[in-house]
């Protein structure tokens, strides 16, 4: 017992084009919770899937893995993993919806890691207990269950085999946010009763913050700082944690602008001898570019690597902005909804049940909820793109037509044609508005982006990028209001600070109005003047977004804002 | 649920019966839209004298009005009975039932020849995407969907008949046996096309199913190679099943030009013949009875779904 659970040393993934992951260092404790944080890119994923020999075709790692004082092979396909998997080390994915196969029923799928034909039954009641579900959930397939039983139904598979170590990889992310409170409680008490040691991997600094006793935090492919939890979250010491830190979005006050990074990850296997941080850091001096910054200890256990400690403060400056409240009362109605109603066929409960919302010129409304509050069918019968079944939207002053409104969408990778370049997407959107398409290049200024991004296609764009992209297109016709929905919830932390200081422009530059809808309480504190809470079809709270967030009536409102991971 | 499977069961059955009447009237009406006489085309080669063409014109009820014929026909159709061939003046119905046991045998050998190598190829290909083993299938597919059955089946003849003598040139040969062994080199003509395309579909289907989440997951919880591999056979079942059903179509048209090249006296022969001779009643006989049972694998399919696919049983209750 003397030895750690888990201890790793120099681990590298390298593929076709080179290193993605190197030399990461790190060490758990039996029972013991390691957060491993980091953007898309970052590598934590590949660094974890190697831990558990799991890497996809074409990757290799080396390095030296010792689980419970054995020595395993960082090679995946070694007959020893066979008896490692499941039994020792198992990795939990991230999204429910699709770890468990479709056709088969839930026990049959929590039964296939168990040995014993004969106690099968029996051991998968016991486990679907043990996750706090009713035993006829064995019965039932995984389409039938909510996104947070099926996660349960994936833990209790994951927990067949009596695993020492549980790698969860972002288990949360793909659940509403009361849902990720549950089940994070509930793998924490699993741990607590087996004394299993977790990775959890995460770009939510706040669940890291409020679950994990050691932190690490990984940059294109390295480690950049790591420490216990705490620590390295009140006290960053790498001014990439610092960054990142400051990037997620108060819930207590409204900034005047988020502090965002500014350009993206680099591909790892592009990072030469030079700190991987350093073309976006404010405080990179010429020696960043030109060596390897080695990791030194700042407090007892607490590792960073960066040349520049001790001598530049890490952490950026903020300002927060006056508030709005109440104001724009003055300001005539730029879009007005009035008892919109919507019920598809089958479904348990009406989509949208009498939904008023009003909202002035220039101002930004969030809407508030949960999957399957309605918010999404709201932004969708706005724009035009369903059919309500009752109530009216109107917008003064315009002819219906592509001027009056547009909608941003949440996935900026699946909303941009692949096979267009950006230019003739946006010429495209302007051919239907009627203006030239000499005005690519002044629409893709409008959104901060250079002009010669006009010549690529989306792939070779990051997707903050074309998150940008797409708002341009938007923006193509001169919409009054424009809607986003979810447009900044498939973007990393950094990514989507910039994108929400980018609408904050926009709104002041041209007298946008917005409608914001989004499942995260705190982007609606930053973005709306005025927040709308939904709740399965129904405004269930509203008002200025300091009252309705800080001192909400609604029970429904009060339990989102204790479900937030900080809140713990 | 169950009930509800029964409602649509009912309902699939009663559009698949629609579909089939309105099938059936459309080849019925063909005959009347061919050019010429009707009479006359019905008389085939003999004298058109007056006497004669009354003669048809009674026989097939030409004076009755459309309907009245083409419900006449469909009465009798249900028992079996298409009336008399022009060409040859015998029965449609015997000169169907004669050469359906040498079609049936030659298409289920395909069926069998291609499902036995193609799936289990296909499934093979998808483990080893990107290797030798996977390019050599997936080429070898490629070559099989382009090449043009008449001229696969020449090939064939050529050098398995011919040149090496191991088949028999042509005939039907007498005997379980003996009959395998004249049937096979048509067989293996038919089945090339249509396995090479089961090939593709297959491999297509199991190799988006690797990539799932669920297969990274059932690997890390420590499942064996074996155990996996079942779960995304099943997962792939409804594309295999589906390419499978349409290749049951596929099948007659392939038949066709297969009976014809080895000189085969099956049911796509007679409706070479049937259809260069204008030979009507056997044309739309034929036509009908591959329709029906065309249908009858498309309903077949659906019901294979069913039992596959518990989503799909799911959206059916609702």
């Amino acid at each position: 017992m003397n030895a750690p659970l888990l201890r790793v040393r120099g681990l590298r993934v390298t593929g076709p084009q080179g290193t993605i992951v190197t030399d990461v260092d790190l060490s758990l404790e039996h029972g013991g919770t390691l957060g491993v944080v980091g953007e898309s890119g970052s590598g934590k994923s590949l660094a974890v899937k190697a831990l558990s020999g799991l890497l996809p075709r074409g990757l290799h790692a080396t390095g030296e893995i010792e689980l419970d004082g054995e020595p395993l092979d960082p090679d995946g396909s070694a007959p020893q993993w066979r008896r490692i998997r499941g039994s020792r080390i198992v990795t939990l994915p991230q999204d429910p919806f699709t770890s468990l196969s479709p056709l088969h029923r839930c026990g049959t799928q929590i039964g296939w890691a168990v040995a014993d034909r004969h106690r099968r039954a029996q051991r998968v009641a016991e486990l679907l207990a043990e996750v706090g579900l009713p035993a006829e959930v064995a019965r039932r397939h995984p389409f039938e269950l909510s996104g947070g039983m099926r996660q349960r139904v994936a833990i209790a598979a994951a927990l067949a085999g009596d695993p020492q170590l549980l790698i969860a990889d972002e288990p949360t992310t793909a659940l509403d946010v009361s849902t990720q409170a549950e089940v994070l409680d509930l793998i924490a008490r699993l741990q607590r009763v087996r004394r299993m040691g977790v990775v959890l991997i995460t770009h939510d600094l706040a669940v890291a913050r409020s679950r994990a006793d050691q932190i690490m935090v990984m940059y294109a492919g390295r480690v950049l700082e790591r420490g216990p939890g705490s620590e390295v979250l009140e006290r960053p010491a790498h001014p990439y944690t610092a960054r990142l830190a400051a990037c997620d979005p108060p819930l207590d006050v409204r900034l005047a602008s988020l502090p965002a990074i500014p350009g993206s990850v680099p591909p790892p296997h592009t990072v030469g001898v030079e700190c991987s941080f350093a073309a976006r850091c404010a405080l990179t001096v010429d020696a960043c570019r030109t060596t390897v910054p080695r990791a030194v200890e700042v407090r007892p256990g607490h590792l960073a690597a960066c040349l520049r400690i001790g001598q530049a403060d890490p952490r950026p400056p903020v300002a927060e902005a006056p508030e709005h409240g109440g104001a724009r009362e003055g300001a005539a109605p730029a879009l007005t909804v009035r008892g919109l109603a919507k019920r598809f066929r089958g479904a348990p409960h009406p989509a949208l049940d009498g939904v008023d919302l009003t909202v002035r010129q220039g101002e930004a409304v969030a809407v508030v909820g949960e999957s399957g509050s309605g918010k999404t069918t709201l932004a969708r019968c706005i724009v035009g793109l369903e059919r309500p079944d009752e109530g009216t939207v109107e917008i003064p002053g315009l002819p219906a037509g592509p001027q009056r409104i547009q909608i941003v969408f949440q996935d900026p990778y699946s909303a941009l044609n692949p096979g267009l370049t950006i230019g003739a997407c946006l010429r495209e959107a302007l051919a239907v508005a009627g203006r030239p398409a000499s005005d690519v290049a002044g629409l893709l200024a409008l959104v901060g982006l250079p002009a010669d991004h006009a010549r690529r296609r989306p792939r070779a764009l990051s997707g903050g990028e074309r998150q940008r992209v797409a708002i341009a297109r938007a923006l193509a016709p001169r919409p009054k209001v424009l809607i986003c929905d979810e447009s900044v919830s498939a973007l990393d932390v950094s990514v989507q600070a910039g994108v929400l200081n980018l609408l904050s422009r926009l709104r002041r530059e041209l007298g946008l109005s917005l409608v914001f809808i989004t499942h995260d309480l705190a982007v609606a504190r930053q973005v709306g003047d005025r927040v709308h809470v939904m709740y399965r079809g129904r405004v269930v709270e509203s008002g200025p977004a300091h009252t309705v967030l800080s001192a909400p009536t609604h029970p429904y409102t009060r339990r989102l804002l204790a479900c937030r991971p900080a809140a713990r | 649920m169950t009930r509800q499977i029964l409602v649509f069961l009912v309902r699939r059955l009663g559009m698949t019966v629609l579909l089939l009447l309105a099938l059936s009237l459309l080849v019925y009406g063909l005959m009347f839209l061919a050019p010429g006489d009707i009479a006359r085309n019905l008389l085939g080669t003999r004298n058109a004298t007056p006497q004669a063409l009354d003669q048809v014109r009674a026989q097939y009820h030409l004076d009755k009005p459309f309907l009245w014929q083409y419900t006449h026909w469909l009465s009798h159709a249900l028992t079996g009975d298409f009336g008399t061939s022009i060409r040859t003046g015998a029965p449609v119905g015997r000169m169907m039932r004669e050469r359906l046991g040498l079609t049936a045998a030659v298409s289920g050998l395909a069926f069998l020849l291609s499902v036995l190598a193609a799936v289990p190829a296909g499934v093979v290909a998808a483990l080893h995407r990107g290797e030798w083993l996977d390019r050599a299938l997936v080429g070898w597919s490629v070559v099989g969907i382009s090449a043009p059955g008449f001229a696969v089946g020449l090939i064939l003849l050529y050098v398995f008949a011919v040149g090496l003598g191991w088949f028999p040139v042509y005939g039907t040969g007498s005997g379980f046996l003996d009959s395998l062994w004249h049937l096979v080199l048509p067989a293996v003509t038919l089945a090339l096309g249509l396995g090479a395309f089961v090939v593709k579909l297959t491999r297509a289907a199991v190799a988006r199913e690797l990539d799932e989440d669920y297969v990274v997951f059932a690997r890390s919880r420590g499942l064996g190679r074996a155990r996996v591999l079942g779960i995304v056979l099943r997962n792939a079942a409804v594309p295999v099943l589906t390419s499978l059903a349409l290749m049951v179509g596929y099948l007659f048209g392939g038949t066709l030009l297969a009976e014809v090249t080895f000189a085969l006296p099956g049911l796509g022969a007679l409706l070479e013949q049937s259809v260069l001779f204008k030979d009507f009643p056997v044309v739309q006989a034929l036509t009908v009875v591959v329709a029906v049972l065309i249908s009858l694998t498309a309903l077949l399919a659906d019901l294979a779904y069913l039992t596959v696919d518990p989503r799909i049983r799911n959206r059916m209750a609702r």
